[in-house]
């Protein structure tokens, strides 16, 4: 991935600034939050892998979480996104308190998310895969889908919706192919075009970069930022710092479950505890690419 | 040996109640298991309830046939509702064991002597075949021809088998071409993903467990319909046969669970007549013909194992579209 | 069957339940009132008859229940004292006589009681005729007839958690739900009674062997079956159907070779001795309880204290972890088959001695309760198996105290489904990750 920061333009794409309120700090208030979290703790048995006090992420911004492996960084998303609950604490997403809210209602409400092992729907086409994440289509409805003609013209928009993303992220020739038979790195780019097909308000990467070639980084960086352009807000996990410092606007830093840091990119790479913990003495060494990219497959059992 | 008994009767297998209340079982788990993912061990129950709602509406409550058609269907759904709304939110894993679980609960309670004079117990349950048989439109005589000679009353069992089996097939097929066809398939791939897109992946899956446990307790009603319950039959076997027909004909796909029952049946057909002929004839030695007919089952078992070793997409199914994902 | 009142108060309040339960099953279905016929199974091959007089006259509506090798019917007695029982093997059968249903003042006074065995003659049937006087009838109270109960329940669950063990473990290292468990069970019950019956090797040779043989058994199945297959990269869900269909086959192979029917082991029918109360064991029973005490204590010891037993809980724990810190995988999880085939070999003798009889599908019977006992421990937990094994074999025997004597499994398969539902990852398992 050195090589891909190579080719990034010399200059930081342009950031978004005055997102805070007040002194920066871990837990600062934001101007204008799209989620907020008090005292959101998760354990599993003895370990704790979340305890965030209070955290608040800015609207239409980008926004990385990094950390060190098992800093709890996608135990955060799970519990942000509905996959798993928290012990204790309250969240909210625009406004509206998450607790006891399922996953998939969390998705319509506009948060959706990748994940860290991709879930590509193997057996489906990447065209299926991609129509799956369309909103308000009729015939998913039990009583409609024996009726064609009721779903039909809304399926032709979907479909053009569809292959429209598939350009952009490059996958339109492989339309047709089982998602099976895509590479690991065009599996993250599909799951993150299925996403994008529910238009969402927030999206949540995990770790979105890993395993995508240099020559798609480039360009999958750019969707990142076209995404605020279009006013979504983005927060996504990445370990790649170059990457982070290219297009995020602002960084929270986990270990140890707890939020250590936050603050525009370049001034949290600066702070001692986050070198510390993170990105040890020699920050310009991707420590990024060396960490987290090795996943044990998952246990054989199901 | 005599080669034209054993046609005759093999030919015979190709369209038979059984036949059909195969395909529709297997429709049913086509449903379950090859498009939703969700692995259902106890299509026996869904069939007992099929087989026994319908005699039983009808010989402790007098109702008519087609009500007790409607009884049974009923039935199918709460049995689903109940089985599903604990169950759909665990371990694929976990719903087989609680779905071979259920049926075999199911069973014991209709074989209980607690129930006897509703359920017959061991005996099982005959004679409710008046009000199905004044409504055959077919006057007396016979029908068909060659080995498939039926009387008037076996035509209307199968005129009506058919044309059940007909209308579910094409309403899999219509449900499975649809986005909800697309939703279910996914679900089966990973549910999780198909969650994070905002899909309520309980209801769907509660639906796929419906619609294809309203399709087993058809192929049961359609399996009493000629002629008795007989609790010996939804034993958990019947699961695994059922579950060999549609692994045989192609678990994913809509006509190969009806190829499967037909290739099944025409099989043991075919089987159990040419075995004991086999031993009579002093081809087969050493061996009784009770032993002879052992042997047919012991051919199901090594074919299921052969099957799913060897081309676990079945006859029809897609070599690509493997059902084994997980 | 000897009831106290009390009792048969709290057995008519479960089958009400039992009843409610039903009914809304069937969409408002069965309503079952108590009128019985004197036949019942006429159409069954084999029948016990009798005639329940008290010096020399009839007695009507006495209650009479058969039961063995996993049926039961009952019927009451009729205007002349008849009653008739058909009953579908060749076997040995116990037939009970319902003492409430006597008149007061007169009792069963033969030996042993209302509780006798009978064996179909040569002629297809058998008649049991109970010596009825004046006396009192022997009331066990309800106390000593659930600590009867817990220890049937303890000799059950102790065989039932050897072979629920052996399940666990080979879920555990291979993460396949072995149905053909069951047919391991049978393969030692009937390698036993081939050596034993057959070959009439004294019984304490033939036991042995016959574990010897069903391990080796696993052995011969690791590496002729399902090695290759887990090489082939087999699903799991498609090695559970081979292991289905393998199950199938097998079984109806038993058939092929011992018929329908239902034979004994030796020393099936040695004499009980009365413990205290209304526990009475024989000699094979109390032998197969320290028996199996034994063995799942040594099992213990194997797997908590040797090399190959921590390389066991290791891959259950972690199969890529564990193979990546050079742990032999292939020769554990042979091992592991041997050790599950030896012990669900074992747990077949006893449950042949425990049924009693060998048959061609005694292992498919109890093959879902073995199930209960893996999932209730957390599946792949060995211990929690048998934790599991206990509790269930204590709830089929001790709640055939309260609901009908055939509905006893259901209990179990009921507690299964619940346990299921509150703690999905068992009594002693973990929850999974997500994402
Ligand atoms: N289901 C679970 N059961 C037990 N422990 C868990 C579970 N999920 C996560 N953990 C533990 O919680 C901690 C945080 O895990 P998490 O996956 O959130 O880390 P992460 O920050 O995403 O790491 P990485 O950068 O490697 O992806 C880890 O120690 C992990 O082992
Ligand atoms: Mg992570």
């Amino acid at each position: 991935m050195s090589s891909s920061s190579a080719k990034l333009p010399g200059k930081p794409a342009a950031k978004t600034i005055g997102l805070h309120v007040g002194t920066i700090r871990p837990g600062v208030p934001k101007v204008d939050p799209i989620i907020t979290m008090d005292n959101v703790s998760r354990k599993f048995g003895g370990l704790v892998a979340v305890d965030v006090e209070h955290l608040e992420i800015p609207r239409g911004a980008i926004t990385a979480l990094i950390g060190p492996n098992g800093a709890g960084k996608t135990t955060l998303f799970n519990l942000l996104t509905g996959f798993d609950k928290p012990d204790t604490g309250t969240w909210n997403f625009a406004g509206k308190s998450l607790a006891g809210i399922p996953a998939f209602k969390v998705a319509q409400m506009g948060q959706v998310r990748t994940f860290q092992l991709t879930k590509a729907l193997s057996l489906l086409t990447v065209l299926q895969n991609m129509k799956l994440g369309a909103k308000d289509q009729r015939g998913e409805k039990l009583m409609f889908s024996i009726f064609p003609f009721l779903w039909k013209a809304k399926e032709q928009e979907i479909e053009e919706k569809a292959l429209e993303l598939l350009k952009r992220f490059k996958l339109d020739t492989k339309k047709d192919d089982f998602a099976a038979s895509l590479s690991g790195g065009q599996r993250k780019l599909l799951e993150m075009a299925r996403a994008l097909m529910t238009d969402p308000v927030l999206v949540m990467l995990d770790e979105p970069m890993a395993g995508v070639n240099p020559a798609l980084t480039q360009s999958l960086l750019e969707h990142v930022l076209n995404l605020k352009k279009e006013g979504m807000t983005v927060l996504f996990v990445e370990h790649d710092m170059h990457m982070v410092r290219h297009i995020a606007d602002w960084v929270v830093v986990m270990a140890e479950g707890r939020v250590v840091a936050e603050g525009p990119a370049d001034e949290v790479m600066k702070n001692p505890a986050v070198i510390d913990a993170y990105l040890g003495s020699h920050q310009d060494t991707d420590l990024g690419t060396v960490t987290g990219r090795i996943t044990l497959p998952p246990k054989g059992k199901k | 040996m005599d080669w034209s008994a054993i046609l005759s009767n093999t030919a015979q297998g190709l369209l038979s109640p059984a036949t059909m209340a195969f395909a529709l079982a297997a429709l049913g788990l086509a449903m379950h298991f090859g498009f939703a993912g969700l692995l259902n061990f106890g299509i026996a129950g869904f069939m007992a309830i099929g087989a026994y709602g319908y005699a039983i509406s009808i010989l402790t409550f007098g109702f008519e046939w087609w009500q007790g058609i409607l009884v049974s269907l009923v039935a199918s759904v709460l049995f689903s509702l109940l089985l599903g709304i604990p169950t759909l939110r665990l371990r694929g894993d976990y719903l087989a064991i609680v779905t071979i679980a259920a049926a075999e609960i199911l069973r014991l309670l209709f074989l209980t002597n607690a129930f006897v004079d509703v359920t017959g117990s061991a005996d099982g349950l005959s004679g409710y075949h008046n009000s199905f048989r004044a409504a055959n439109p077919f006057p007396e005589g016979d029908y068909g021809f060659g080995p498939w000679t039926y009387n008037n009353i076996e035509v209307w069992v199968l005129i009506l088998g058919l044309i059940t089996l007909a209308i579910c097939a094409f309403l899999l097929l219509l449900l499975m071409k649809s986005p909800w066809g697309r939703v279910i398939k996914g679900i089966r791939e990973d549910e999780d993903a198909v969650r994070a897109l905002g899909k309520n992946v309980f209801a769907y899956k509660m639906q796929a467990l419906i619609i294809g446990g309203v399709f087993g307790s058809l192929g049961g009603i359609v399996y009493a319909l000629p002629s008795a319950v007989n609790p010996g039959v939804y034993v958990t076997s019947l699961t695994f046969f059922v579950w060999t027909a549609l692994l045989l004909g192609g678990a994913a796909t809509v006509f190969g669970p009806v190829l499967g029952a037909v290739i099944f049946w025409v099989l043991q057909a075919f089987l159990s007549n040419v075995l004991p002929q086999l031993v009579s004839s002093g081809i087969l030695p050493f061996i009784s013909s009770i032993q002879a007919s052992t042997i047919r089952f012991i051919l199901v078992g090594v074919g299921l194992m052969l099957l799913v070793i060897y081309r676990p997409q079945g006859i029809l199914g897609d070599k690509k579209e493997l059902t084994f994902v997980k | 069957m000897i009831l106290s009142t009390t009792q048969r108060g709290s057995r008519s309040w479960i089958q009400l339940l039992m009843l409610a339960v039903v009914t809304a099953i069937t969409f408002g279905g069965l309503f079952a009132t108590s009128a019985h016929a004197d036949e019942v199974g006429t159409d069954l091959p084999f029948k016990i008859v009798g005639n329940v007089k008290n010096e020399g006259i009839a007695l009507e509506g006495v209650r009479i229940v058969v039961s063995g090798g996993g049926y039961t019917a009952e019927t009451v007695t009729d205007a002349d004292g008849k009653w008739y029982i058909g009953v579908p093997e060749k076997a040995g059968y116990t037939v009970s006589l319902d003492q409430e249903t006597l008149p007061a003042g007169i009792a069963v006074i033969e030996e042993g009681g209302a509780e006798q065995s009978v064996e179909i003659g040569p002629s297809g049937s058998v008649t049991k005729n109970f010596f009825i006087g004046e006396g009192e009838r022997i009331v066990v109270s309800l106390f000593d007839q659930v600590i009867a109960r817990i220890v049937y329940g303890l000799n059950f669950g102790l065989m039932l958690g050897l072979a629920a063990v052996g399940l666990s473990l080979v879920f555990g290292t291979t993460g396949l739900s072995n149905f053909a468990h069951a047919e391991m069970v049978t393969f030692g019950a009937i390698t036993a009674f081939f050596l034993g019956g057959l070959l009439a090797l004294p019984i304490w040779v033939a036991i042995p062997a016959a574990v010897v043989i069903s391990g080796l058994m696993g052995w011969g199945l690791d590496s002729g079956l399902w090695r290759p297959l887990r090489k082939r990269g087999l699903g799991l869900v498609q090695l559970m159907i081979v292991s289905i269909g393998l199950s199938l086959a097998v079984r109806y192979l038993f058939q092929f070779f011992v018929g329908g029917g239902t034979s004994q082991l030796p020393g099936f029918d040695s004499p009980k001795i009365k413990l205290f109360g209304a526990t009475s064991l024989s000699v094979i029973d109390i032998a197969s309880m320290v028996l199996s005490l034994v063995v799942i204590i040594g099992f213990a010891w194997w797997l908590m204290t040797t090399q190959t037993g921590k390389a066991t809980r290791a891959i259950s724990d972690n199969p890529d972890l564990a193979a990546a810190s050079g742990i032999d995988v292939d020769r554990v999880i042979r091992i592991v088959w041997i050790v599950a085939a030896g012990l669900a070999g074992l747990s077949g003798v006893l449950w042949a001695y425990f049924r009693p009889g060998i048959k061609w599908d005694m292992g498919a019977q109890i093959l879902l309760l073995i199930f209960a006992a893996v999932t209730l421990g957390g599946l792949g937990t060995a211990f929690g198996a048998l934790l599991g094994a206990l509790v269930v074999g204590l709830l089929v025997e001790v709640s055939s105290l309260v609901i009908p004597s055939d509905l006893k499994y259901v209990g179990a398969l009921v507690v299964l489904i619940v346990i299921l539902l509150v703690r999905p990852q068992g009594i002693l398992g973990r929850k999974e990750r997500i994402g």
